[in-house]
C-alpha cells in the first residue's frame, strides 16, 4: 500500500473514509454546479437562518445546564444565571438576541424566496416545508417566552389560555390541556419545557434536514429574468443548463457569500448580546403581584395590537379564523401561483402583497411598543395637572381638578400631553362639548367611556363639569347650546311684549 | 401530468421487483408488519391517556376553600385577596397563589371576582375612587359590580361561586376562568334581566350580576 509514505492524519481519514464511505455524496454535494446568478448576495439569508438554528441548539444546551424547569425555580436560576455563574448573562442574551435575530432572517429569508418566485414548480414542497419551519420558529420563540419564567411568561399563558379558551365546544378542554391542568403552575411550566427543548426543536431539524435535502436534489432558484415563464414541461431542462453549461460550483463560488453573511450575523448577535445584555427576567411569577403591565415579546407585540383593536363581537371568529386562512394561503401559494412569472418586474400583487404586510407589521407593532388603548395605572397619582390650566381658576373649578385626578380620569384622558391615551385628550374639551353634553357624557359614558354616575356625588360633579368648561384654550370659544340661548332670549323677550 | 421531474436513482429502478403472487417470505413480512401496528396500538392507547391526562381528570378542579371570616370584608368594600390552588403541588412555587377581588355590597351580599379579565386574561385592578376595575393589557373596563364598562371584553368578570358557613366565606375555585371554563361551574344566576342589560345580551353570554350600581350603559 502507498499509504506507509502519507502523514499520519491522511492515513487516518483513510482508515475512517474507507468505512463511512461518505467523500463521494458529500463532493456531489459541496461541488454541485448552480447557476451563476445565484452567487448572489440575496442568497444569503437560508444559510444564515441554519447557522442561526446551530448557534440556538448549542446556546440552549449550555443553558439547560442551569436552568431549573420548576415553577418555584425557574425564575431563581435565571437570575443565578444573569449575576452568578461567569458569563451566565452573556450566554442567556446570545440565546435571547440569536432567537430575535432567528425569526428577523427566517421572515426575510421567506420573503425573499417569496419575491424571487422560488416557491414555483419543482420547489412546491420546499416552500411548504419552509412555511412549518417558520411555524416551528414561531413556536420557539413564544415557549422560550414561557421558560423565562417571570410576569410577562405568566400572564403571557393567560393570554394564550384564553385565546384557546375560545374554541368553540372544546375550548375549555383544549386550556387544560395546554397548562397541563386547571391553571398555570408548575405542570404548565415542564410542559412547555418539554415542547422548547425536545419537540419543536427535534421537529424543526428534522424540517431542516429535509428542507436543505430538497434545495440540493432541486437546485438553488435561479435569478429570475423578465419573461422567463416556468413552466411544467421544460423547467428541468432549462435550469439544467443554465447550472450546467454556465453553471459554477457551490463550493466556493457561491459559499463564500454565505460564509461572510454567517459570520457577520453571529459577530452581530454576539454585539447586541454584550451591548444590550440578557431579557429580563423582569418581575417574579407571583401572580398576586397583580401591579403588572404583561407585554409579549417584540415579534408578537402586533398580535397584542389586533387583539386590542378588535370589536368585542368580531374578536372570536378573527382569532379562531385568521390563523388558518393565513397559513393555509401560504400553503396553497405554490398551487396556485406555481407556474408562471418569477420575476418581481412583472408580479405586482406578490411586490405590493409583501409591501402591505410589512407595513401594516410595522405599524401594529410600533403601535404595541406604546399602547395606547391601556389605561395608565398611575396617571391619577403621577401626572400632574398642568399649571396654566389651574391658573385664574375659581375654587369650585379648582375642586373640578381635584376630581378630575382623583376619580381616575386622568388614567384614559390626557392633559398638557400627559396621561393615557384611550380616550380623547381633554386640553379643548370645552370647544367640543356644551355643559349638558359634559354632564352627559360623565354620569352616562358612552363612546367605550364608563358611565361615572355611580361613582360621583352631585356635588363632585358639578365641580368636574365646570373644570372641564374653562378647557378652551387660546380664546376659541367654548360651545354654546344654541337652544339655550333662543330660551334665554325668549325669557328676556316675553315680558317685553 | 407530463412534469419532467428527475426519475428515482437507477439502481432501484432496476431492482423493482416483477409482481407476483404472495409469497411465504412477503407473507411473513406483511404478518411482521400487522404485529407491529397491533403493538402500537397497544402502546399508543396508554401513551394517548397519559397525555390527555389534564383533560380526563377536569371534573375534579373544583373545591369550596375559605377565604376569610366574612367580618374581614367592611360593608361597601371590595377586597384583593389571595387564596391557595386546591390542587397544587410543591413545585408550583408562588403560582400555587391565586388573587381574586371579594365585594361585600351590602350586609351578607358578596361578590368575589376572579382577577382574569374576561377578554384575555390579564390581572385586572380594581380602583375605589372611580369604583371601577381596569385591565392593563388591552384596555378592558368594569363596573364595580363587575359589569362590562368598556374595551374589548365581550362579557363581565368572571365570578366565583360562593357560600357562607360558619362566619367564613368559602369559594368554589379551581381553575383559571376562559370563556368555557367559568370560574365556577354553575348556571348563570337567573336574575330579573333589566332593561338596560338587554341592549347589551348580544355580548353578554352569562352577565354576572348583582345589579348594584350603574350598568351597562355604554350603550350611546
Amino acid at each position: 500500500m502507498p499509504g506507509h509514505k502519507e502523514p499520519w492524519y491522511k492515513r487516518v481519514y483513510d482508515w475512517v473514509e474507507r468505512r463511512v464511505q461518505l467523500e463521494g455524496p458529500v463532493k456531489d454535494a459541496v461541488l454541485h454546479p448552480v447557476p451563476r446568478s445565484t452567487a448572489s448576495w440575496w442568497y444569503v439569508f437560508g444559510s444564515a437562518s441554519l447557522v442561526l438554528l446551530i448557534l440556538q441548539v448549542v446556546t440552549g444546551i449550555l443553558l439547560a445546564l442551569v436552568y431549573q424547569p420548576s415553577a418555584a425555580h425557574a425564575w431563581s436560576s435565571l437570575e443565578l444565571l444573569n449575576h452568578e455563574l461567569p458569563l451566565g448573562w452573556f450566554l442567556r442574551a446570545m440565546h435571547g438576541w440569536g432567537s430575535n435575530f432567528m425569526v428577523a432572517v427566517v421572515l426575510i429569508h421567506m420573503a425573499q424566496v417569496f419575491l424571487f418566485g422560488a416557491y414555483k414548480f419543482p420547489r412546491e414542497l420546499t416552500w411548504i416545508v419552509g412555511v412549518f419551519m417558520l411555524l416551528m420558529t414561531l413556536g420557539m420563540a413564544f415557549t422560550g417566552q414561557v421558560l423565562r419564567f417571570d410576569q410577562d411568561a405568566y400572564w403571557g399563558l393567560g393570554i394564550g389560555a384564553s385565546i384557546v379558551g375560545r374554541v368553540p365546544w372544546i375550548g375549555g378542554q383544549l386550556v387544560h390541556l395546554m397548562l397541563g391542568g386547571p391553571m398555570i403552575n408548575g405542570a404548565t411550566l415542564t410542559r412547555f419545557f418539554a415542547l422548547h427543548v425536545f419537540v419543536i426543536p427535534g421537529a424543526l431539524l428534522a424540517f431542516t434536514g429535509l428542507h436543505v435535502w430538497m434545495v440540493l436534489k432541486l437546485g438553488i432558484n435561479e435569478w429570475p429574468t423578465p419573461g422567463r415563464i416556468v413552466r411544467r414541461e421544460t423547467y428541468i431542462e432549462e435550469y439544467n443548463k443554465l447550472a450546467h453549461t454556465d453553471g459554477i460550483p457551490f463550493v466556493p463560488g457561491a459559499v463564500w457569500k454565505d460564509l461572510v453573511f454567517s459570520a457577520a450575523i453571529l459577530f452581530a448577535v454576539a454585539c447586541c448580546a454584550a451591548v444590550f445584555g440578557p431579557y429580563g427576567p423582569k418581575g417574579v411569577p407571583d401572580p398576586t403581584i397583580i401591579n403588572t403591565v404583561p407585554k409579549p415579546d417584540f415579534f408578537f407585540l402586533w398580535i397584542y395590537t389586533v387583539l386590542s383593536f378588535l370589536p368585542p363581537e368580531m374578536e372570536t371568529p378573527f382569532i379562531l379564523i385568521a390563523p388558518v386562512v393565513a397559513v393555509s394561503a401560504l400553503i396553497g401559494l405554490p398551487f396556485v401561483a406555481g407556474i408562471g412569472e418569477k420575476s418581481w418586474w412583472r408580479r405586482p400583487v406578490a411586490v405590493f402583497a409583501v409591501m402591505f404586510i410589512a407595513v401594516c407589521w410595522g405599524v401594529f407593532t410600533n403601535l404595541g411598543t406604546y399602547t395606547p388603548w391601556s389605561p395608565k395605572m398611575d396617571a391619577w397619582s403621577g401626572a400632574a395637572v398642568p399649571v396654566e390650566l389651574l391658573q385664574g381658576r375659581t375654587p369650585l373649578e379648582r375642586q373640578g381638578a381635584n376630581v378630575f385626578q382623583e376619580k381616575q380620569c386622568r388614567n384614559c384622558h390626557q392633559l398638557g400631553g400627559l396621561g393615557g391615551e384611550r380616550g380623547p385628550a381633554l386640553d379643548a374639551v370645552a370647544t367640543r362639548l356644551t355643559e349638558d353634553q359634559l354632564y352627559r357624557q360623565v354620569l352616562l359614558g358612552g363612546g367605550n367611556m364608563p358611565a361615572y354616575g355611580s361613582a360621583l356625588s352631585p356635588a363632585e360633579t358639578t365641580a368636574l363639569v365646570r373644570f372641564l368648561e374653562t378647557l378652551h384654550p387660546n380664546y376659541q370659544p367654548a360651545s354654546q347650546d344654541a337652544s339655550r340661548r333662543v330660551v334665554a332670549q325668549g325669557a328676556t323677550q316675553t315680558p317685553v311684549r | 401530468m407530463d412534469e419532467k421531474i428527475p426519475q428515482p436513482g437507477e439502481p432501484e429502478q432496476d431492482r423493482r421487483p416483477e409482481t407476483e403472487s404472495v409469497t411465504r417470505r412477503s407473507f411473513l413480512m406483511n404478518v411482521g408488519i400487522a404485529l407491529n401496528a397491533a403493538v402500537a396500538l397497544v402502546i399508543a392507547t396508554p401513551v394517548v391517556a397519559y397525555v390527555l391526562g389534564p383533560v380526563l381528570r377536569r371534573k375534579e378542579y373544583l373545591a369550596w376553600i375559605a377565604i376569610g371570616e366574612v367580618s374581614d370584608f367592611p360593608v361597601g368594600e371590595t377586597k384583593l385577596i389571595t387564596f391557595t390552588n386546591p390542587f397544587s403541588d410543591p413545585w408550583d412555587g408562588a403560582t400555587a397563589k391565586v388573587p381574586a377581588y371579594v365585594r361585600h355590597a351590602a350586609p351578607d351580599e358578596f361578590t368575589v371576582f376572579a382577577i382574569n379579565c374576561a377578554h384575555l386574561g390579564c390581572p385586572v385592578r380594581w380602583f375605589s375612587e372611580s369604583q371601577l376595575f381596569m385591565c392593563p393589557c388591552h384596555g378592558g373596563v368594569y363596573y364595580a359590580d363587575g359589569n362590562r364598562a368598556s374595551g374589548p371584553p365581550e362579557r363581565g368578570l368572571f365570578t366565583y361561586e360562593l357560600k357562607v358557613q360558619g362566619g367564613k366565606l368559602l369559594i368554589d375555585a379551581g381553575q383559571m376562568p376562559t370563556l368555557q371554563n367559568r370560574a365556577s361551574k354553575r348556571p348563570c344566576p337567573s336574575n330579573a334581566t333589566q332593561a338596560a342589560q338587554q341592549l347589551v345580551s348580544r355580548i353578554e353570554a352569562c352577565p354576572d350580576t348583582k345589579s348594584h350600581g350603574t350598568s351597562a350603559s355604554t350603550i350611546g
